[in-house]
């Protein structure tokens, strides 16, 4: 059983939690993940370590409500517990001193570049961040982006904060100065990794991405998470979630991750409908946004 | 000789039409009266070839003439102080092959059914409560740590003995369940989770520490544990990673591994979706590839999952497949629809990315190949195209890389195997042994059992007299 600690809600449909899991804490690095079941019934789902902290024994995740699972997990508070949480799993992101690096966060992936931004400045790297949300109420995390970044980029669809777009119209611009960055790396909804794929491919500067394919087990054993990249089958749990995203077949990806789509949104319904008869839980979930 | 009976007692099974849709235990067990006639065909021969048979010595003339002379506890206890896992054991092992094998009696007739009786005496135990513990041979505590990785057959039968000789044992186990293959692999209808959970009970109610969700390598590693006040460690890490054909369009959506499908369907409880909420797609046609108990096991668990149709397509014909005949027969019994001599070719799928069919080549057998068996050649134009809409790719499985890869020194196999001495289970590591699958690639539950066991007793004498055997 992992207590939670803290709950925050950093927009209406992007929430923090902190866990109390020390094993975890001690060996977390940036681009891992663990796997989160939510109760006896529930699935196992893949989360990244968005932060982590040795001495208080406890990780932090920050997830957006998509499905059945995110959505329960939205109505949990501090002092409740999660039945099982392992970790942590996955390659660690490479870093490295490399000189300038981009860091690209889209949606919900900005809690997952925010540890890799930080580690890369760390690693003596001069840090470009570009994220992006939608409009200016999903966003989060501005401040503790800037702070481990040497310059900041901030972008909205609708042109509420921020420059007015997405995220790879700054991206390319930010490639196109000389000397080009030495690195990108892009952590959000599929396609947008996809498309900061397409935009960095002129460049030829080494691009990564954080894939996100549908878990099992998360360490190896199920073959769930089988990806494409470089035209061979890798399993993004052991192998990744890390990978070039010039080799990445993203079709297939994208596919892959629609396998379900049915059954979760008949999961997700027969939820909402027991949560609007049981009045004894607090009010219908905030706001349901796809990522 | 005395005159025996040379007819054993039939097993009472589930209806076949009534198996389809259900989960539930398809061999229902002996009552008392056919156990007590079964264990009465047993002449107790001195010599006991049987038990020479059982990879942990279980001492079957004893627990059948307990229960003959109706004392079940007793039984319980002869059978406990060698096999943690009776009622496990009971049901899946692999008897016709092993201990009834070498039964006298199979050379006038069928020999004893001592797996049923076995799991005979384990259900009556689960019923009437537990026997106090087949004394553990009172070992004075060794005052010293081991670790034992993976909760399977092989780390559970390793982690009993080591406690029962003094040490104190922690289990680390990645998934949220132990019990490894028994857990999320063997489905409900033959191997019951109540009977699993009850007997990891009976091996933690030793002494032994379970740790859930601690994967080897990520979450500690090998070195760290032996840093960290771990005299020794077991590796039971079992052979999980699976592997697939490598043909195009394997990677549709609805083409699982083995390893895959019957996780989401045992581990997860997908069958009782949404009320456990993990998914799986089975649509009406599904083809199960491979010949062995693990196709068996996943055509069975798809009919019961509201298949259709469910298609084992295996490259060989019947007698060269792995299965043991028991399960092929259940499995026709169900309705899986046997294409042998069959081979897929590649795979079909739709513009939303979701496999359709398989194209597929008809096959003949050649001349034998090094396994003995009669290699399958492809028939010349023989190219036809199933439809399906659901695949679980069975053609075996490898040790997991990820112990091995964090642990320098520890040395493996070409096949990922980890190199262990074949009879005390020690590595090239100092102070690590390993056992099971994970060092013979994919076995029996009772073969990782027994290289438990030989394991526990390598790590006793190294903890207790400092003697690691060369
Ligand atoms: C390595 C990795 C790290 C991730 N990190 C984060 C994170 O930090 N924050 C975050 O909000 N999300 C993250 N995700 C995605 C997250 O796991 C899914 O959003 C979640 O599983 C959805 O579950 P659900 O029941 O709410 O939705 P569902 O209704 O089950 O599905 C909604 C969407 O989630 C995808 N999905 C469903 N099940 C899984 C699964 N078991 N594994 C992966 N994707 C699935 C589906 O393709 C679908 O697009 C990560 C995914 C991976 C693989
Ligand atoms: C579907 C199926 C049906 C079968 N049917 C039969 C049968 O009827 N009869 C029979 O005798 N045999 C059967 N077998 C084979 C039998 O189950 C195995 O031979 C046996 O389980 C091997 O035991 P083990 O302890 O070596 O490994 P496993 O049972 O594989 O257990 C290994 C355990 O180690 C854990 N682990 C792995 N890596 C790590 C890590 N890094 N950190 C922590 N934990 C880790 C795994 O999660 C797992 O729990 C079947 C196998 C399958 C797949
Ligand atoms: S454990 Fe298996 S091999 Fe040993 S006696 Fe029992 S059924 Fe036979
Ligand atoms: S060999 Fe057969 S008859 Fe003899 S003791 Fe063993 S089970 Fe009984
Ligand atoms: S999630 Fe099972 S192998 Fe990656």
């Amino acid at each position: 059983m992992h207590r939670i600690l803290r709950k925050e809600d950093l927009t209406p449909s992007v929430h923090l939690l902190e866990i109390e899991a020390p094993a975890i804490a001690r060996k977390a690095r940036a681009g891992q993940f663990v796997m989160v079941r939510l109760d006896e019934a529930g699935e196992r789902i893949p989360l990244t370590l968005a932060d982590w902290t040795p001495q208080a024994g406890s990780i932090t995740l920050v997830f957006l409500e998509v499905g059945r699972e995110t959505n329960m997990l939205a109505k949990l508070c501090a002092g409740d517990c999660l039945t099982d949480v392992a970790g942590p799993l996955g390659q660690p992101t490479h870093i490295e001193k490399f000189g300038t690096v981009v860091c690209v966060g889209g949606g919900v992936g900005v809690a997952a570049i925010a540890p890799i931004a930080r580690s890369m400045s760390e690693a003596g790297n001069r840090v470009i961040t570009i994220m992006g949300a939608r409009s200016n109420n999903l966003l989060f995390w501005e401040d503790r982006l800037k702070s481990v970044s040497h310059e900041f980029i901030v972008t909205t669809d609708d042109g509420s904060h921020g420059r007015h777009g997405v995220v790879t119209q700054p991206l390319k611009e930010v490639l196109e100065r000389a000397p080009c960055p030495d690195r990108v790396i892009a952590i959000g909804p599929a396609v947008m990794m996809k498309f900061c794929a397409l935009t960095a491919r002129p460049f030829s500067v080494k691009t990564i991405v954080s894939l996100n394919p549908i878990m099992v087990d998360g360490t190896g054993m199920c073959g769930s998470c089988r990806v494409s990249v470089a035209g061979q089958t890798r399993f993004a749990c052991l192998d990744g979630p890390d990978f070039d995203a010039q080799d990445v077949d993203w079709d297939l990806l994208l596919n892959r991750l629609r396998t379900y789509s049915d059954k979760e949104k008949q999961a997700l319904e027969i939820w909402r409908r027991q949560c609007a008869s049981a009045p004894a839980r607090e009010g219908e979930s905030s706001g349901h946004a796809q990522g | 000789m005395p005159r025996v009976d040379t007819r054993r007692e039939p097993m009472p099974k589930l209806e076949p039409s009534a198996r389809r849709e259900t989960f539930e235990e398809v061999a229902v067990g002996y009552e008392q009266a056919t156990a007590e006639h079964e264990a009465i065909r047993c002449i107790l021969c001195p010599r006991q070839p049987c038990v020479g048979g059982c990879p942990v010595g279980v001492d079957i003339p004893q627990f059948v003439k307990a229960l003959r002379e109706k004392d079940m506890p007793a039984a319980v206890r002869i059978l406990k102080s060698k096999n943690s896992l009776p009622g496990i054991c009971g049901r899946v092992c692999p008897q016709e092959s092993q201990c009834e094998r070498q039964c006298v009696i199979g050379k006038l007739g069928a020999p004893i059914a001592i797996g049923r009786l076995e799991r005979y005496v384990a259900d009556w135990e689960m019923a009437h409560g537990p026997i106090a513990a087949a004394a553990p041979t009172s070992s004075q505590p060794s005052g010293k740590r081991v670790a034992v990785v993976g909760s399977g057959p092989a780390g559970l039968t390793a982690s009993a003995d080591l406690v029962k000789s003094g040490h104190q044992v922690t289990i680390f186990e990645s998934l949220h369940t132990p019990g490894g293959v028994l857990a999320y692999g063997i489905p409900e209808f033959r191997l019951p989770q109540r009977i699993v959970k009850s007997e990891v009970e009976y091996v933690c109610s030793l002494g032994v520490e379970l740790r859930l969700n601690w994967v080897v390598g990520k979450t500690i590693t090998i070195d760290e544990m032996l840093s960290d006040g771990y005299q020794a460690v077991f590796l039971g890490t079992g052979a999980g990673l699976p592997q697939f054909l490598n043909l195009a369009g394997e990677n549709y959506g609805g083409i699982y591994s083995a390893n895959e499908f019957l996780t989401r369907i045992n581990l997860m409880k997908a069958y009782l979706f949404p009320s456990y909420r993990t998914p799986i797609n089975i649509g009406q046609v599904v083809a199960v590839i491979g010949g062995g108990n693990v196709a068996m096991d996943s055509a069975r668990c798809a009919l019961r999952s509201g298949a259709r149709e469910v298609y084992l397509v295996y490259r060989r014909s019947r007698t060269e497949m792995p299965a043991r005949e028991e399960e092929i027969e259940n499995a026709l019994e169900e309705g899986v629809i046997f294409k042998l001599l069959t081979n897929p070719r590649k795979f079909l799928g739709n513009d939303q990315g979701q496999v359709t069919g398989m194209e597929c080549v008809e096959m003949e057998l050649g001349e034998p190949d090094q396994s003995g068996r009669r290699r399958p050649v492809v028939k010349a134009g023989s190219e036809f195209v199933m439809k399906v809409d659901t695949v679980v790719v069975a053609v075996g499985t490898t040790p997991h890389p990820l112990v091995p890869s964090t642990t320098p020194g520890l040395t493996v196999s070409a096949h990922g195997t980890i190199a262990a001495d074949e009879e005390s289970g020690l590595t090239t590591r100092p102070a690590v042994w390993a056992g099971g699958d994970a060092t013979t690639g994919s076995a029996t539950v009772i073969s990782a059992m027994g290289a438990g066991r030989r394991a526990a007793a390598a790590i006793d004498r190294y903890l207790r007299e400092g003697i690691r055997p060369s």
